[in-house]
């Protein structure tokens, strides 16, 4: 222990952070803070639209493919499931686990994804057509986007997997992926719920 | 508070939350327009609460290189409380026969509106002069002491100071039970469980000495 002090007086002390959450987790903590306000003000607009028009919504002769839509909805909500089961999976050292699951979330997000852009494609509308169709692209969009990153994010997470990068010590990667996914997920319900249902 | 993404398992659970709490604005709202918007903010504001009331998961214990010294360092944590009686009389018999280095630290305690908004100045001083006095008492009693300003949150304040201290003891000054803002927040409790080192409790009653 003396040894210890005596290095320790030598050189500058190690250094520590203070927040006692891990940096990288901490750093996803703050980028999803902005996303939150970056959705926040697309919900904004969203809002001013409804609000501010006093007509039905979608407004006439709009349709919204609703039960699409929801189907969408089970399968992005069942993809946090696969990754959560991939990270407990993980940290009990099964390997398999963790690559089966990171895989099928992997697969479900790039159906949502597929499924989203062939609705689009039969939707009869433009965002140029009016305020509910640019901010029901604007909002749909934005989230499309960020399942586009979380589909980037698990794709780099899954080619690790099989390469064995992660462990029961070490899967942060696995940790800060799986946190952003669930975010994307938590967004999504309630775009579909404010934007679809009510 | 807790936060909601604070980990993997957090923001799994919270897509449960928000999932059932989707389903039950959208019943509510199926039934009435305003019901549902009543049931969405009893629902978000309720959440927030549950989040906000719900405790920090603690932190895990602290290793800080420290052992035997041909110098024993003590490492004293005290506020108001660091000019005290008792306290002299505790660290007098802490260091008895043998050589031994104080380091006094006082944090700098501030108001929470001032602590936000970074506005620390008139708290440091503060703290400042209280550790200046504290030492030049110390040394009429013949310890060997220095002292510095710590961090606001005083289990910060201690671990600040033993990575660079590298402390065998800690004292913790406070007021007596019921005047003491640090016991109501169970500091002495909390430091036992974080650092590995022997820490003493010692209570000032500043009134009583005064009398």
């Amino acid at each position: 222990m003396a040894a210890i002090h005596a290095e320790h007086l030598e050189h500058p002390p190690e250094p520590y952070y203070s927040s006692r959450v891990a940096p990288p987790i901490l750093g996803m903590f703050l980028f999803i803070a902005s996303e939150v306000m970056l959705f926040g003000s697309f919900f904004t607009a969203y809002f001013f639209v409804r609000v501010v028009n006093g007509v039905q919504w979608p407004t006439p002769p709009f349709h919204l493919p609703v039960f699409v839509a929801l189907i969408n909805t089970c399968i992005l909500v069942t993809s946090s499931f696969t990754m959560h089961w991939a990270l407990q999976s993980i940290k009990r050292g099964n390997v398999w686990g963790l690559r089966a699951g990171l895989l099928l979330t992997f697969l479900m997000g790039l159906t949502f994804l597929l499924t989203q852009a062939r609705e689009y494609s039969r939707l009869g509308f433009a965002p140029k057509d009016g305020a509910f169709p640019t901010i029901f692209y604007s909002l749909t969009g934005l989230h499309g986007a960020h399942v586009f990153v979380g589909l980037s994010i698990l794709l780099f997470m899954t080619i690790r997997a099989f390469r064995g990068h992660f462990s029961p010590e070490h899967h942060h990667g696995v940790e800060i992926g799986g946190i952003y996914w669930h975010f994307v997920d938590v967004m999504w319900i309630v775009v579909y719920t404010t934007v679809y249902i009510l | 508070m807790q936060n909601p993404l604070r980990s993997e398992a957090a923001a799994f659970r919270f897509v449960g939350v928000v999932v059932v709490a989707a389903a039950l604005i959208v019943g509510a709202a199926r039934a009435n327009t305003w019901f549902g918007l009543a049931v969405a903010l009893v629902l978000v504001g309720g959440v927030a609460l549950w989040y906000w009331h719900e405790p920090s998961p603690a932190p895990p214990p602290v290793e800080v290189p420290h052992g035997e010294h041909a110098v024993h360092r003590v490492l004293v944590i005290a506020n108001e409380t660091v000019g005290g009686r008792a306290l002299s009389q505790t660290l007098i018999e802490c260091v008895r026969g043998r050589p031994a280095e104080l380091l006094v630290v006082a944090p700098a305690l501030n108001s929470q509106l001032r602590y936000w908004t970074s506005d620390e100045d008139g708290a440091r001083a503060a703290a400042q002069e209280r550790v200046h006095a504290s030492v030049a008492a110390l040394g009429e009693l013949g310890l060997a002491a220095r002292g510095e300003v710590g961090d606001a949150e005083p289990l910060q304040a201690i671990e600040d100071a033993m990575r660079t201290f590298g402390a065998d003891e800690v004292v913790i000054s406070t007021h007596p039970v019921g005047r003491s803002n640090w016991l109501e927040h169970g500091l002495v409790e909390e430091a036992r469980r974080r650092f590995d080192l022997p820490i003493t409790h010692v209570i000032v009653d500043l009134e009583a000495e005064g009398a």
